[in-house]
């Protein structure tokens, strides 16, 4: 076969490779679409003022709304952030100024392997370390379920951010004569803030849908409760109950708590770019 | 240790949040009897502001672990408790029947008009694996008048540990021998065959979602799902189709078993009498002699005797049928037995 | 202060690695010892909180260890291949849950894998400017769905989905495999299979793009230098450099397939079977767990669950282990500018 043709063949099959790959990219993207899609065709018809404010009716009856589950994801959510944020960020300093050791080496490999645990894994072994030893469901509980989860997560980004500070400013303030922990905490860690917080609204975005761990730790309730001591309702409990139950009600609901939660989700996403996109214009 | 630090962290918690007049009970497990508990707590909740009780559906499973671990206020079944169960609590517990249900086989066969017929063999049969498709003769058999698609037969169970299937597999170990031999008694058993539903609620909407499906549900839940619901033949030879008379009956039967020292831990499946319906059972709320908090160990006794009093009138149109009313007086004498630091609770509530 | 620092003296000046490479080693600072007590308090509470860490660790696998030995005694070995799970007889097996899970998991990768790809090369060598940014976005919003918004879909769209335009073409063609045997009852190993490719798609397409962005440009140009298509270069040049982080990244995917409970427990069926075809229902280590752990009656059951439990944990720690070891050879390799691995 004469060059030009083999060339020709080439080309031919380069551009029929690069739509093949292109064609994967959008198939891969698709089931979003239509997931984004499904929620609201079956989830907006259902959201009205009633739908925030209501607690849940009696099963099968209709009328009921989500407010208790919403109420309760935020506040064990906002448990978790209370609990996990200050020992993760401490951590990922940590990691950043001082973890060039062993101990460093130590705690990066163990947060790596934390970052791999199953999320029911952490649900049993909350609920035989505080549910079983105090004798009750809790929102408590289920927090610090979500905070081991959200720990490494944290720990892990924030060293990454940290680390990207250039050497050129820690310097220049231990020349100015900063001692060594201003240097770390005013001029390194400040200028990476802006990182961190990204890293921490990724995680708080993916621990306010997890469901497995709050199965044995918050159990779920049927009323409007912001007590930290007793069981609570969380957006993603509501709609694993409704979605795997049989009555026609539960299941409207559960596409409009779906759209709600994954509404909450996006606006997280969206607020932790933000916050980069921010940092960037601003230099 | 670890448990006192836990403790003080929740106490100190509790202190902090403002002091609220509420009595908070948690409760777990059955979802037998979920959409009346749903009804009743609820409303219970509604009128009387001094309460608050959570109910959630776990499985009868569960309502007994929990139960016996003490995370839980009280516990809800559908399987009694094993004299092994009791005793590894200290004998720490009371079975106090709360409504009547039926386990009804609901099927999904869309396009067969009228109800299917089912004799004992021909449902051990089916859960065994052994009927694998809807035009099977066996199931002909049984239904004369009905023509039967060829529809393969999907079978639905629980997945979850369940008093329901307490009930379903203690009535089918009782008409099957092979059943017996095979599969056993329990709230969670090996089963040959089908699909895992999570609660009465799974088992019901995988049945819903699954063309030539069949589960078996407390009564309520096939009649809000709509699906087929099936006659099921009693001992005495009559197809009896569930219902609240039909299960009413099957107590009745009981209840000459029974008298005022009874603990309720009765079963009343497979029972004599023309018009029962053969798979039907109490449900029972699982509550401690021997509570730590006189106020909540109150309040629940007085929960309780208004579900089986007040309470009762919701039954019918859930799909329950309501407690024979001789029992109730027996009911009273138990609740009247639950005490805190020795003193026995029970005090009707005040005129408003 | 820095020794021979008194004023504008010897000052290191360290340049910054650039953005999309790994990024630099700690900063290399003599460490001051501990004369400052405001310094030596930082560094201690510092130290204190990242301990929490392995303490927790040390914690999680000690309960999990120290629950499962009752069921570790009884059942020894024989745990892992048995498939009995019989709470009436006492007797427990995990042989089926392992098999629905690295089976469900292998599905998975099969289905992602091509997917995860075609976008991690898409968006590194063929997107124009102006499709990158959405796209990743698109990509990253899949992680960002929780996984139980996956078993709603999976419950109410995808199977039905599958039961009417998948399974019957599948089973025209393929049904004389043992793979498509049997009746499709629409919660089965297929539907979890598919969910978990989805929902892991985004992680491999991510870490692989980072990989392909690592891999350095003159790889390609000299590719491209020597003639090639850009197909061609991309293949030959660009991809066996990566090969070890990409696999590191589909490892990841297989480590995340492995954890995931709440999609997976909604629609693959819950039983407790082993069988080859994907249209029958499965279980996985994960799903069994949550549908049984708070109710296991006896102290056997629940130490059964809690041995399925570490099983699940160990078989996640290893795969992520190895799956981070190989992505980071690649980083290394392509900071040190070296030869492909």
């Amino acid at each position: 076969m004469s060059v030009r043709a083999r060339v020709f063949r080439r080309r031919v099959r380069s551009m029929v490779l690069t739509g093949v790959v292109a064609g994967l990219c959008a198939l891969a993207v698709l089931p979003l679409l239509f997931i984004l899609g499904d929620l609201v065709a079956k989830g907006a018809s259902s959201i009205d003022w009633s739908f925030f404010t209501r607690n849940p009716a009696p099963a099968g009856e209709s009328g009921g709304g989500v407010a208790n589950a919403i109420v309760g994801t935020g506040i064990i959510v906002g448990l978790a952030c209370l609990i996990g944020l200050p020992i993760g960020i401490g951590a990922g300093i940590y990691l950043a100024e001082y973890g060039s050791g062993r101990l460093g080496w130590i705690v990066r490999f163990v947060a790596d392997v934390m970052n791999g645990t199953p999320s029911i894994v952490v649900g049993i072994f909350a609920w035989t370390f505080i549910v079983k030893p105090v004798g009750r469901f809790s929102a408590l509980a289920g927090g610090v379920a979500l905070a081991i989860l959200m720990l490494p997560m944290i720990a892990r980004t924030t060293e990454e951010m940290v680390r990207l500070v250039p050497h050129s400013l820690r310097e220049a303030a231990l020349a100015l004569g900063y001692p060594r922990w201003r240097t770390s905490l005013t001029v390194i860690v400040r200028t990476a803030l802006s990182g961190i917080v990204t890293g921490c609204l990724v995680a708080v975005a993916r621990i306010a849908g997890e469901t497995a761990p709050l199965l044995f730790t918050a159990l779920g309730n049927l009323n409007f409760s912001t007590s930290l001591t007793q069981p609570m309702q969380t957006l993603s409990l509501q709609i694993y109950v409704y979605a795997t139950g049989p009555f026609d009600e539960w299941h409207r609901l559960a596409w409009a708590a779906a759209l709600v939660l994954m509404g909450l989700v996006l606006v997280i996403a969206l607020l932790a770019r933000w916050v980069t996109r921010q940092r960037y214009g601003a230099s | 240790m670890r448990k006192t630090l836990w403790l003080s962290t929740l106490i100190g918690l509790t202190l902090a949040a403002p002091a609220a007049a509420q009595v908070r009970l948690t409760g777990a497990g059955a979802t037998f009897p979920n959409i009346i508990y749903q009804k009743w707590i609820l409303t219970y909740n509604a009128r009387f502001d001094n309460v608050e009780i959570n109910y959630q559906s776990i499985g009868s499973g569960g309502g007994i672990r929990q139960f016996s671990d003490k995370t839980v206020d009280f516990g809800g079944t559908d399987a009694p408790m094993t004299d092994s169960a009791i005793a590894a609590i200290g004998g720490n517990v009371l079975h106090l029947p709360t409504v009547l249900g039926a386990v009804v086989p609901t099927y999904n066969l869309p396009g067969v008009a009228g109800s299917v017929r089912f004799t004992p063999a021909l449902l051990a049969d089916i859960f065994l694996g052994k009927v694998t498709r809807w035009n099977d003769p066996r199931v002909a058999a049984a239904n004369p008048g009905l023509t039967l698609p060829a529809t393969d037969v999907v079978v639905v169970h629980r997945s979850d540990g369940s008093g329901t299937t307490y009930v379903w597999v203690d009535y089918l170990s009782k008409v099957s021998e092979e059943w017996q031999r095979r599969v056993g008694r329990g709230t969670s058993v090996n089963w040959p065959v089908g699909l895992g539903g999570r609660g009465n609620e799974g088992v019901a909407a995988t049945v819903r979602q699954t063309p030539g499906a069949i589960g078996y549900v407390e009564l309520g839940y096939a009649l809000i799902t709509k699906m087929g619901v099936g006659q099921v033949q009693n001992r005495a030879g009559t197809f009896v189709t569930p219902s609240l008379e039909s299960v009413t009956a099957a107590a009745r039967g009981a209840m000459a078993t029974m008298g005022p020292g009874t603990d309720f831990r009765v079963s009343i499946t497979d029972p004599a009498g023309p018009q029962a319906y053969p798979i039907a059972s109490f449900t029972w709320l699982l509550v401690r002699k021997e509570y730590p908090d006189p106020v909540k160990a109150r309040e629940l006794a007085r929960f309780i005797w208004w579900s089986v009093t007040e309470g009762q009138v919701h039954a019918p149109d859930l799909g329950y049928a309501p407690l024979p009313g001789e029992m109730q007086p027996w009911i009273e004498t138990r609740l009247k037995t639950v005490s805190a630091g020795g003193r026995a609770v029970w005090a009707p509530r005040p005129a408003p | 202060m820095l020794s021979g620092a008194g004023g504008p003296g010897e000052v290191r000046l360290a340049v910054p690695g650039p953005t999309g490479t790994p990024p630099p080693a700690a900063a290399p600072v003599i460490p001051l010892q501990g004369r400052n007590r405001a310094d030596r308090a930082y560094q201690i509470s510092l130290t204190a909180l990242a301990l929490a860490l392995p303490l927790l660790l040390v914690v999680l696998v000690g309960e999990l260890a120290t629950n499962a030995r009752p069921a570790i005694e009884r059942f020894g070995w024989r745990f892992l291949w048995t498939s009995v799970w019989d709470p009436v007889a006492e007797v427990y097996g995990a042989a089926p849950m392992i098999f629905g899970t690295l089976a469900s998991s292998l599905l998975a990768l099969l289905l992602a894998v091509p997917l995860a790809l075609g976008v991690a090369i898409f968006l590194t060598e063929f997107a124009p400017r102006w499709v990158r940014q959405p796209v990743a976005f698109l990509v990253e919003l899949l992680a960002a769905i929780p996984s139980v918004v996956y078993g709603l879909w999976g419950i109410f769209v995808l199977i039905p989905f599958l039961r009417s335009a998948v399974v019957p073409p599948l089973k025209a063609t393929l049904g004389w495999t043992p793979f498509l045997e049997g009746v499709f009852y629409g919660n089965s190993l297929l539907a979890g299979g598919v969910i978990l490719a989805i929902m892991i798609v985004p992680y491999i397409a991510a870490v692989s793009r980072e990989v392909l962005l690592a891999v350095p440009a003159s790889q390609r140009e000299a590719a491209l230098g020597l003639g090639a298509t850009r197909w061609e270069a991309v293949w030959t040049a660009v991809l066996p450099y990566g090969r070890a982080g990409i696999i590191g990244a589909i490892m990841l995917g297989l480590g995340r397939a492995l954890g995931e409970t709440m999609a997976v427990t909604m629609v693959i069926g819950n039983r407790h079977d082993i069988g080859i075809s994907v249209l029958q229902p499965a279980y996985t280590m994960a799903a069994a767990i949550a549908n049984e752990f708070s109710e296991a009656t006896t102290n056997l059951y629940l130490s059964a669950l809690f041995e399925v439990g570490l099983i699940l944990f160990v078989v996640t720690v290893v795969v992520n282990a190895l799956a981070r070891l190989l992505v980071w050879r690649v980083a290394r390799g392509a900071a040190l500018g070296s030869r492909a691995l």
